[in-house]
């Protein structure tokens, strides 16, 4: 039997420490909505994804009633759409991603991901039809995410998906310019991408995934910091093994409301997400477990170390209360949506170089990050260049989801609203990487031995 | 490992109740809950600091209502006693704390 201890601990993380359920996503494969006519590719898929995900938000809003534990995000992602628009003769895919978007406010999620292409090694012309679209397909729809893999540790990093990437987020900061760039943050530019990733921006449906799955992403910074401020002046084996049991306890949740979700929509149990993922609401905050653990502010020194610490033993702890960990699997240190990285900023303790070394240690890359609306597209790509050299070197997922913030400079804000924060900008380098980046090819895979 | 049950019958639910101590507070609980066919199997109740912490054990085998509903009836139970009252399926508690 339970006992009292255990069933207040359960209800002391639910409704004092923001644990909750971040997102159930349904991974749907359109492959067999492939036509050589685009407007029945559109509807076939439109059907697709309204019939199997009709009773996603409805599901998933009875099972957190039932648990008394918030499920806060229901939501979609499909096959990568380069490989089923490209069947079709369609000039342009902006269709598509109305077809997409259309089918997501139809069933009532806030996002659905997939407008996608995996150019790791090269384009084929549906990839280049789908990275042109992009600015375009974001600007005009509203719940469409995109996402671009530029590189992997087997095949090396594409630098001319790098170079066009640069300009494909230069440009659809600008054609959102209205709303601060904010299709930006609907792209993703990935290196060693997941195939079953429930987050958004850069969640789709894998190609090795089957028809219909059911992926859980499960969150709970604010129990994590409540559990290391217990154990306060202990050592680091203490402190391990405390995340470890914290996280134990967080993936059960996870696990549970997968399987039940899965069973209650008709679909497999794919993978819970063991990330801990940030949100704007005050004690939810990564930034705030690694002060905890004694940093006076995130992003002195000792972060890149505290960070390694807290991502091996939620992993670790993770691992153990699931069946099937996958997607990214990671600590997320995105900015905006992070209270206590936004602070760190402010401090003037965090910076984009520290940043970039703390996501050798955890997922998922430099996320949220805002820059200033004149930076150019030269240097984005050689952002996403360096993010992409960490992930293929270390054989880790790394992704780039940054906004140049039109008409904006460093020390102003961007404000996003209650999903996706507010964030200051953040200062470049202000030194030129253009002739690298535009040497154009790729960047050959790295040596698998010899690992110094 | 315990395996979750498919059935929402058959299902038992914790009932919790956080507030300050006062007249009245079990009467109300388990009134909504026998009203509605639910039996208490076990009831534990202490006090932290100043405020009553409850919880109780319920049976749905017979329950007249499904589990959304009668967190309704007891959300409202408690706004009128001036506690918080929740219902959470047990599984919650089981697949957190027991492999």
């Amino acid at each position: 039997m339970l006992s009292m201890q255990e069933i207040l601990e359960t209800i002391k993380m639910i409704q004092e420490e923001n644990l909750d359920i971040r997102t159930i996503t349904m991974g749907i494969s359109i492959r067999d909505c492939c036509h050589p006519d685009p407007e029945v590719a559109c509807r076939n898929i439109y059907d697709k994804i309204t019939r199997l995900a009709g009773g996603l938000v409805e599901g998933g809003e009875d099972i957190a009633r039932e648990y008394g534990i918030p499920i806060v995000n229901k939501r979609i992602s499909v096959t990568p759409l380069a490989l089923i628009a490209e069947a079709s003769q369609a000039d342009s895919y902006l269709p598509f991603a109305r077809a997409l978007d259309m089918a997501a406010r139809e069933v009532g999620v806030n996002y659905i991901g997939g407008f996608s292409a995996l150019v790791h090694k090269g384009f084929t012309r549906g990839d280049q039809k789908l990275i042109q679209a992009i600015p375009r397909a974001l600007a005009s729809t509203e719940r469409v995410c995109s996402s671009v893999n530029v590189a992997t540790t087997r095949a090396g990093i594409n630098m001319d998906a790098v170079c066009q990437m640069g300009q494909v987020i230069k440009e659809t900061a600008r054609l959102t310019a209205d709303q601060e760039g904010l299709g930006c943050t609907k792209l993703v530019v990935f290196a060693n991408v997941p195939e079953d990733n429930p987050f958004m921006a850069g969640a789709f449906h894998g190609i090795g995934e089957p028809e219909c799955v059911i992926n859980v992403g499960v969150s709970g910074p604010g129990v994590v910091k409540s559990a290391v401020k217990r154990v306060e002046g202990e050592d680091f084996g203490t402190l391990a093994e405390t995340i470890k049991k914290t996280a134990f306890k967080i993936t059960r949740m996870g696990e549970l409301v997968g399987r039940r979700a899965a069973s209650r929509l008709g679909a497999p149990f794919g993978i819970v997400d063991i990330s801990l993922a940030p949100t704007p609401a005050v004690g939810d905050s990564v930034a705030d477990i690694l002060e905890a653990m004694g940093l006076e502010r995130c992003g002195t020194h000792g972060t890149t170390a505290a960070l390694a610490l807290l991502n091996d033993a939620v992993k670790k702890g993770g691992a153990m209360a699931s069946s099937y960990v996958g997607g990214l699997s990671g600590a997320f240190i995105p900015v905006s949506e992070d209270m206590g990285m936004v602070r760190a900023v402010e401090d003037g303790a965090l910076s984009m170089d520290k940043l970039e070394a703390m996501t050798c240690v955890c997922s998922v890359g430099l996320d949220m990050i805002a820059v200033p609306g004149d930076t150019s597209a030269e240097t984005i790509s050689a952002i996403i260049a360096d993010e992409a050299a960490i992930g293929v070197a270390n054989q880790k997922t790394t992704a780039v989801r940054i906004i140049p913030v039109p008409n904006k400079k460093v020390g102003d804000y961007v404000e996003y609203g209650v999903l996706l924060g507010r964030a200051p900008v953040i200062k470049v380098n202000p030194f030129s990487s253009n002739q690298f980046v535009r040497r154009g090819g790729r960047i050959p895979a790295p040596v698998q031995s010899l690992r110094n | 490992m315990s395996q979750m049950k498919e059935l929402p019958k058959g299902n038992r639910v914790i009932v919790s109740v956080i507030g300050p101590d006062k007249v009245g507070i079990i009467n109300g609980v388990t009134s909504v809950l026998s009203s509605n066919g639910i039996n208490i199997l076990d009831i534990s109740q202490t006090v932290m600091q100043e405020f009553l912490v409850m919880v109780l054990v319920g049976d749905m085998e017979g329950s007249k209502v499904d589990m959304a509903t009668m967190k309704d009836l007891l959300h409202e139970k408690g706004r009128e006693i001036g506690v918080r009252i929740d219902a959470q399926h047990e599984d919650v508690f089981n697949f957190m704390h027991r492999i």
